[in-house]
């Protein structure tokens, strides 16, 4: 295992490694991987999640029972979904790699998204509603005018957990043979090459930590200045 | 995962009932250990942080920092300094909990109206009394709420501590992955699940017994 300071110089080295920024196992490559995969389960877990929930909410209808049906689907570990996404891309004859790690991803992303953005909607001051509606605004005018910026801070938090927890678990991809930061982790581990399992963890978290931040500016021009506000406590 | 064979053996589940139940115990060990672990330091960092908005930032930066990292990466960083051992496993576990709990817990205190805090220091209660009396009581409902969360995140996040050798469910479900065999792999995830879902209405029925005067 070697002393700390070996390590670090270990890791150093591998990163100065031209090899390591080129090949086919190089870490543009694999950052792309990562990225492309990332961003395609987020953007269908939007897809599924964010108008059924924006609805749900708007209606207050069967808004607490998608609450509660989401919360079980928290309880779903990722190394779970991507157990049971295995056989489930083996029958459709899609095979190992990126289709198994999408399809675990995907109902990763719902959860998140869906209860916030049904709370975040659900939420909105009744009076404000009413005010709304007494100024005459039509339900649509309503929803796109008033409850969807009101709601919308909550809303993008919910965007950015799930694309965080879509980051962290398309690491988990490479078990299946699939792409991304992941393989340097899970060969590193497998080949007892430390400093390759460190580089890669290192890579992981900062695109990890990058998304975050991403997400953060992007509320800053999405959220009005007027609903800006902190969340506070995760209930369950 | 061969055409033809059943996604699950159940004379393999038969005969293999004392090896599944010992993954399940290293499981509920591995959870029980972080979540108590995890609390436990919440509390204290929550409880500092509600009475001083100066602490709540820098604490809640680094907790939200650790909980960004992905929990592979994270055990990741830790092996080469702690091994593929126990402790880097509950290292990383403990770190995941931190930010709901200590959120939960500053969230709960600060909710206690300003009007219960006054009255009872005009009862004679001194601070410490408030706090255990009156603030934690009031609090217990949101704190339970994030104890339910970072309890089910936790669950989940055990089954990739197998990768680093700590057993748990988590070794069903990659010895399924790796000898393409669908039986180990559905008990392990379904188990997982399950425990969750049980945990859960345990710690539901805590929360309706420390808050007696939510009952509707």
């Amino acid at each position: 295992m070697g002393s700390t300071v070996s390590i670090f110089s270990q890791v150093a080295a591998w990163f100065a490694d031209p090899s390591h920024w080129s090949s086919s196992d190089g870490i543009p490559t694999r950052v792309a991987e990562h990225l492309v995969l990332s961003g395609a389960a987020t953007a269908l877990a939007i897809l599924l999640a964010l108008p059924l929930g924006v609805y749900l909410g708007h209606a207050r209808r069967f808004d607490f029972a998608a609450i509660n049906v989401a919360n079980v689907g928290r309880a779903l570990p990722s190394l779970a979904l991507l157990a049971f996404a295995l056989p489930v891309a083996f029958a459709l004859g899609l095979g190992l790699g990126f289709w198994p790690t999408l399809f675990a991803m995907v109902p990763l992303g719902i959860p998140p998204i869906l209860t916030n953005a049904v709370a975040g909607v659900r939420e909105v001051d009744p009076e404000v509603v009413d005010a709304a509606r007494g100024m005459g605004l039509s339900g649509r005018q309503l929803l796109r005018q008033v409850e969807l910026p009101i709601a919308a801070p909550l809303i993008l938090a919910g965007v950015r957990n799930a694309a965080v927890a879509i980051v962290a678990t398309a690491t988990l991809g490479a078990l299946v043979a699939g792409g991304g930061l992941g393989r340097y982790i899970v060969d590193g581990l497998a080949r007892q090459e430390y400093a390759r399992l460190f580089a890669g963890a290192l890579l992981v978290a900062l695109l990890a930590i990058c998304v975050e931040i991403a997400f953060s500016l992007l509320e800053r021009i999405v959220v009005s200045p007027g609903v800006r506000r902190t969340l506070t406590a995760t209930l369950a | 995962m061969s055409p033809g064979e059943p996604l699950i053996r159940w004379d393999w589940v038969l005969s293999h009932i004392p090896d599944i139940a010992g993954r399940l115990g290293e499981h509920l060990r591995l959870t029980a250990i972080a979540v108590v672990v995890g609390f436990a330091i919440s509390l204290l960092l929550g409880i500092w942080a509600a009475r001083r908005p100066r602490v709540y930032a820098p604490v809640t930066w680094v907790s939200g920092v650790l909980y960004t990292i992905p929990s592979l990466a994270l055990f990741a960083l830790l092996i080469p300094f702690t091994g593929l051992s126990l402790l880097t496993a509950e290292i990383g576990l403990v770190s995941y909990t931190l930010l709901i709990l200590i959120r939960n817990v500053v969230a709960g205190i600060r909710a206690v109206p300003a009007e219960v805090r006054e009255s009872a220091l005009g009862m004679g209660y001194t601070p410490r009394q408030v706090l255990w009396r009156v603030e934690l009581p009031l609090a217990a409902g949101v704190i339970i709420a994030g104890l339910r969360v970072a309890t089910i995140t936790t669950i989940g996040l055990v089954t990739v501590t197998a990768l680093i050798g700590q057993g748990g469910l988590g070794f069903l479900i990659l010895d399924g992955i790796q000898r393409f065999f669908s039986t180990p792999l559905i008990v392990g995830a379904g188990l997982s699940v399950l425990l969750a879902v049980a945990l859960d209405a345990l710690l539901v029925r805590l929360e309706r017994a420390v808050t007696p005067w939510a009952r509707p």
